[in-house]
């Protein structure tokens, strides 16, 4: 399973990398062609041609470039804000690491869509404030799994070890407990991708997200809703191309976290 | 008990006080000028003064968080900017009907899923095991408002056997209001017809809001269901001569359904956000497309006050889990008094 999850993400990668030469009409990124809208798959446009008559299957690849970068972005801001957090409230108690984790609480108590909106509407919609929103939801995740690993490990051997030959804290966080930690965050981080991917589709179907002509699958389905029944292919692939993606971070996730420690707790979302 | 459940509301409390803090500071910093928002655009710079000073925005920061809690905390949160009416009273109007969708929705995804789960772990390895973990692994990928187009597309536009929108028939009116859901308000009524009606208009939405919920509570069910048959208790049960039907009902699933309540708390908020996007497909009238009636008219103190209702409703529901948990199993409560 996690194979088949690799496989699809590395495909993904291929096609977001090359989006330009893989797409046979890489120009409907923004062009329209009204003569040609609602035509159905055919062999000219393997997955039809949407309101504006643009090659669904070039919009679908392109969409994958926009999806992953999206993704890759809020992971690694949220990555940047939780895990510091996550080290330096694991490593000591006092005030200041319970202050820490009480905000983190605050966070987690409010589900990310509904922040993400509240957000994402305060700062001006578009697919900049819907990332800002994402990470600035996402974070706490990453600050919870090393808080837990740097409580864990600060008590074992070998940091006690660091501390008695005079190793000073912050490089024992960086260079020893943090690597231990490594696995969490890697899995963390997979399984945050396909979380990141669905929930922008979300905001960009809710007109909070990307805003056209982007190339974004979200707003794709938004758009094809107008259309329906009659256009069932415009509705159709955008979302496959959503569900596929994920399936493969959430294939690959599982994948690592039975890898990494078997006990790993599965936590929320 | 009672100590545990006091402990734990209490536990409660700091993160919602945090939550008020948070829309506080999100109503002011984001927006700009609330007084030039409320105003309007073709408001004179007296007006806007005005309404700062009516409003008390005028007043230092501090003492505006300050007055922003005590109003939050006795249930006034402010005026719709679109409508003007209460945020409060339109909340209200509308919550049961999220509610409703999500409770049916989560009972669904409950009784499903605890019985696919155990299922699963009763063929471990077998073809129904298999079928369920793509069942459930592909339940998590889809997107929702994708999946309820499709479901759309196929069930009211091509097939025409369930309602396309909506929570009732509008030839049919609405009963009178009792609780708001109309399955508690259309038997009350003794309208039968309503009842029915009601029901099939759940279908679709509450299928799809079921959906990542049955897919992680089929998962978690079967892992414990699994764990729970290595225990000695259980092979001692086997070699006492139980059936397997009796070993499953009576002495696993207990103990597995411990992970599993813990689980429905978690997905009660994930239930709310995708009930946000579900909404907005079949045109529920309740908070998700008043989260999203908001964005369009850039009302931010609706938005505000939603994000304010969901984090209690989450709250609220993640203490009754806690509590549940304790109750079907007392090692839970112990230690952590």
């Amino acid at each position: 399973m996690a194979a088949i999850g690799l496989f699809i993400v590395l495909f993904a990668l291929v096609v977001a990398i090359f989006a330009p030469w893989i797409a046979p009409f890489p120009d409907d990124a923004f062009e329209s062609h009204i003569m040609q809208r609602l035509r159905p798959p055919s062999a000219e446009f393997p997955f039809g041609t949407d309101n504006l008559g643009r090659d669904l299957l070039s919009r679908v690849i392109l969409g994958t470039r926009s999806a992953i970068l999206v993704a890759v972005s809020v992971v690694l801001a949220a990555m940047l804000i939780g895990v510091p957090i996550g080290l330096a409230a694991g490593w000591r108690d006092g005030w200041m690491s319970e202050g820490l984790m009480r905000v983190t609480d605050v966070f987690l108590a409010v589900p990310q869509l509904i922040l993400a909106l509240a957000l994402g509407q305060l700062l001006a919609p578009g697919i900049g404030t819907a990332m800002v929103a994402l990470a600035l939801t996402y974070w706490p995740f990453f600050a919870r799994t090393v808080f837990a690993e740097t409580r864990r490990l600060r008590g074992s051997l070998f940091v006690d070890a660091l501390a008695g030959i005079g190793a000073h804290p912050i490089r024992i966080l960086l260079l020893h407990v943090l690597p231990n930690a490594a696995p969490a965050v890697l899995v963390r981080a997979t399984i945050g991708m396909g979380f990141t991917i669905l929930t922008a589709a979300i905001l960009g179907f809710l007109g909070v997200g990307a805003a056209p002509p982007t190339p974004d699958w979200g707003l794709a389905v938004a758009e094809a809703r107008q259309h329906l029944p009659e256009a069932w292919w415009f509705a159709t692939f955008p979302g496959l191309a959503i569900m596929l993606l994920v399936l493969g971070f959430n294939l690959l996730g599982d994948g690592l976290r039975d890898a990494a420690d078997p006990r790993l707790r599965r936590s929320r979302e | 008990m009672a100590l545990y459940i006091l402990r734990r509301i209490a536990l409660a409390l700091p993160a919602l006080f945090g939550l008020i803090l948070v829309t506080f500071i999100l109503s002011r910093v984001v927006p700009g000028d609330p007084a030039a928002t409320l105003a309007g655009d073709a408001a004179t710079p007296a007006q806007i003064a005005d309404i700062r000073a009516r409003y008390g925005l005028d007043k230092p920061l501090l003492e505006q968080a300050f007055v922003h809690v005590r109003q939050v905390l006795s249930g006034d949160l402010g005026n719709s900017v679109f409508s003007g009416r209460p945020v409060s009273e339109e909340i209200l109007q509308r919550l049961p009907a999220t509610l409703e969708l999500t409770f049916v929705a989560l009972f669904f995804a409950t009784i499903i899923g605890v019985v696919l789960g155990l299922i699963a772990a009763l063929d471990h390895n077998g073809p129904i095991d298999h079928l369920v973990r793509i069942v459930s692994v592909g339940g998590l990928a889809v997107a929702s408002f994708w999946l309820a187009i499709m479901l759309q597309l196929q069930f009211s536009m091509e097939w025409d056997i369930l309602p396309l929108r909506g929570r009732m028939d509008v030839a049919l009116g609405l009963p009178p209001r009792i609780t708001g859901f109309l399955l508690i308000d259309s038997l009350a009524a003794g309208r039968f017809d309503m009842f029915v009606d009601a029901l099939r208009h759940l279908v679709l939405p509450a299928v799809t809001l079921a959906l990542p919920g049955l897919a992680t509570i089929a998962r978690f069910t079967r892992s414990g269901v699994l764990e729970a048959l290595q225990k000695d208790y259980v092979l001692y049960a086997r070699a006492a001569g139980y059936g397997r039907v009796r070993l499953a009902a009576i002495y696993v699933l207990r103990n597995a359904v411990t992970v599993t309540v813990t689980q429905v708390g978690l997905l009660f908020g994930a239930l709310i956000s995708g009930a946000v996007a579900i909404e907005a497909v079949f045109d529920w009238p309740g908070l998700g497309t008043y989260a999203v009636q908001a964005i369009l008219s850039a009302d931010y103190k609706a938005l505000l006050a939603v994000t304010l209702v969901v984090g209690v409703v989450y709250a609220v529901v993640n203490v009754l889990v806690d509590v549940a948990q304790a109750l079907i199993d007392p090692r839970v409560a112990e230690q952590i008094s």
